[in-house]
């Protein structure tokens, strides 16, 4: 089995505002082994992209701060290295890709450039080995005539091509992590399955762990190792790819599964739907967070906020109906390893 | 197939002919026109009383650009148009703007498609104050009728929009739009921008309204699945033309044309049991300026062969009720 290479437990985000500290996660507690995909779903608003930004502690950037927890990468403690350490981290062991590839790229320098700039930087590598490196880079992402591409700039390439340069840039110091932030939300579906495609098979080849964060439950079910569901700002359900689709437990999780029109099936009835709308971060509700919208609300759920209860080994939820139905935490502590 | 407005679709309600829209590209010191790109390039099609034509295609394949044309918000460069017999290319300013009473939007964008300065009431009123004498009275009582239609708290109507969430901004979105009580709506990307879990409740909101008011809708999208679910007939579009018209569950089952079969599986399942092989199609979708010759999917098809590139393959009934542009088509 392969080792632990990431674990953060307890992470608290919050942004400072004019009405004070607003928490944008709460508690996140999460696991990643080597060369293993986590993927991160769930709506706007949850605390997905806040988590991914806090892990290479970009939020410090954004206006936010990490108030609480640790994150722990191959045994430093990220959440209280200074800027000055996380340098050599960021783009050189974690490294980052974001939804939109076209903003992510500089329109005034050639794709050769962008990516022999990390190389240089981390690996120390000559101009021309770089130059060299970064046509490597290209070719290995199935970027077509790649000397030649080099020498292009941004505007030349379609957005899918853009964002394999951008996986390009993000690899080319070989990450122990990459962290992929809906890389395939602004492509179109043929464009969408080459780069999953494409993400896959790096993985396997460089060895590599993914953080993968959608919302589309159907990218998360092709490349998902695990799954965590996040749910304004808290994990509510986390578990093995199969755990989370053929015993999906939370019932924001069950919801969320249900409301997907199908491929198959019958057309045109009435879809399931969850009621209300989620709740923005000046309002998380007392208790429970989903409470207001789960048909299954009690009075606990109003009042208390529920703990982990693991359903098996390897899958919890954070939802009182499964209080009888589990062994409660302390008899399976999260601290020894169980996610 | 559900209700029984759908099941006799007899009466042509958008008839479309050898449609084109082509937008000029302008170049150099004295804006010449250097070419064109052709983002609607023949397109023919019946869209029926009651039922919803589901309209697909990847971004820039000319899907938005036909719905604005069928609405007559972009002038056509070629071809027929017609609206309940009306010939909509050839009709005065004047009558154009009373069918407009007939034929409605609803954009994408929550957010952008609603004047953030305007009260949802004045939203939701203009188009009442703009084509029915009405009294200030009667235009807010209809205002609170069209608002709990659509679900909303008829209180908020002295709001603003950025007072909403999303999906409830959609929901003013289609208050507007239903608000002359139209026959034809054009919903486009309607339901894209929105979380999944107010999708449904959306989509759901689209197909009670289709019921009680007996609309028709032109349904476009990009989300497949949503496509499939309220879809009674779907077109698939690719550079400009029509690949693929036919009945939503046998064209999803079988899709004749080698576009729509690698559309279909290129979308992921939300299944575990479902990682299996795709046709994952080469490249990207070509410039609508410049579109490859022959049939215009010829350079990322998996079947192509040399006629493929030479002759173009014109829409032609394949099944009964099915329509492929395809030279070898599938099975």
């Amino acid at each position: 089995m392969a080792g632990r290479l990431l674990q953060i437990r307890d992470l608290t985000t919050g942004f400072v505002t004019e009405k004070g500290i607003v928490k944008a996660t709460d508690k996140v507690s999460l696991e990643l082994k080597q060369e293993q995909t986590l993927c991160l779903v769930g709506e706007s608003g949850s605390g997905k992209s806040v988590t991914a930004l806090s892990i290479m502690r970009l939020i410090d950037y954004a206006g936010g701060m990490v108030l609480e927890g640790k994150i722990d990468f191959n045994g430093q403690d990220l959440a209280k290295m200074d800027q000055e350490d996380l340098r050599d981290i960021r783009g050189n062991k974690i490294a980052m890709i974001f939804q939109d590839p076209m903003s992510a790229l500089n329109p005034v320098f050639t794709i050769g450039d962008q990516i022999a700039e990390s190389l240089g930087l981390h690996r120390g590598l000559s101009d021309s080995e770089a130059w060299k490196e970064a046509v490597e880079m290209l070719k290995l992402v199935g970027i077509p005539d790649p000397a030649l591409r080099a020498k292009q700039y941004p505007h030349e390439l379609s957005g899918g091509m853009c964002q394999r340069v951008v996986i390009a840039i993000a690899l080319a110091c070989r990450p122990a992590l990459l962290i992929a932030d809906e890389p395939t939300t602004a492509l179109d579906v043929t464009v969408q399955a080459q780069i999953l495609d494409l993400l896959r098979k790096l993985k396997e080849e460089l060895g590599m762990s993914i953080i993968l964060i959608t919302h589309d439950m159907g990218v998360a079910a092709e490349m998902a190792d695990r799954i965590a569901v996040m749910y304004a700002g808290v994990i509510v359900e986390e578990g093995t790819v199969q755990e989370i689709f053929e015993n999906p437990s939370h019932p924001y999780t069950v919801g969320l599964l249900q409301s997907i029109p199908g491929l198959e099936g019958e057309r045109g009835k009435e879809l399931f739907t969850i009621q209300g709308n989620i709740p923005g971060l000046g309002q998380i509700p007392s208790g429970c967070r989903f409470h207001p919208r789960c048909p299954h609300a009690k009075d606990i759920c109003r009042s208390k906020e529920p703990d982990d209860f693991w359903i098996t080994d390897d899958h919890r939820t954070a939802c009182w109906l499964f209080e009888d139905k589990t062994t409660n935490k302390q008899d399976r502590p999260i601290k020894e390893g169980h996610i | 197939m559900s209700n029984t407005a759908k099941a006799t679709p007899a009466e042509k309600l958008v008839e479309i002919n050898d449609l084109k829209k082509y937008f000029p590209i302008r170049k150099g010191l004295f804006n010449r026109t250097v070419g064109h790109v052709k983002a609607v390039d023949g397109v023919s099609l019946t869209i029926k009383q009651g039922e919803t034509f589901g309209l697909v295609g990847e971004s820039g394949c000319g899907k938005s650009t036909l719905g604005r044309v069928i609405l007559q918000l972009q002038h056509a460069t070629g071809g027929e148009l017609r609206f309940e017999g009306h010939d909509l290319l050839t009709l005065k300013s004047r009558e154009l703007r009373e069918l407009r009473e007939e034929m409605q939007i609803i954009f994408q964008d929550p957010f952008g498609s609603l004047n953030p300065r305007f009260l949802v009431r004045d939203i939701i009123g203009e188009p009442l104050r703009i084509h029915r004498r009405l009294s200030s009275k009667e235009i807010d009582s209809e205002v609170v009728r069209l608002m709990e239609l659509v679900g909303l708290d008829a209180s908020r109507r002295n709001r603003y929009p950025h007072e909403f969430s999303g999906g409830q901004r959609q929901r003013i979105g289609i208050a507007r739009a239903i608000a002359l009580n139209p026959k034809f709506i054009v919903a486009d990307e309607a339901v894209s921008a929105l979380d999944v879990s107010v999708q449904s409740q959306v989509i759901n909101l689209l197909m009670k309204l289709q019921k009680e008011l007996g609309l028709t809708y032109l349904f476009i999208a990009h989300g497949l699945n949503v496509v499939r679910h309220i879809s009674d007939r779907v077109g698939v579009m690719y550079l400009g033309k029509l690949v693929e018209v036919g009945e939503t569950e046998s064209l999803f089952a079988e899709p004749l044309h080698p576009y729509t079969a690698a559309l279909l599986s290129a979308i992921p399942k939300p299944r575990v049991s479902d990682r299996r092989e795709r046709i994952v199609l080469q490249g990207d979708v070509p410039s609508p300026a410049n579109p490859p010759s022959g049939c215009r999917f010829h350079t990322r098809c998996p079947f192509a062969q040399s006629k493929c590139s030479q002759v173009e393959p014109v829409l032609t009934e394949a099944l009964p009720g099915r329509q492929v542009a395809c030279h070898y088509p599938l099975q």
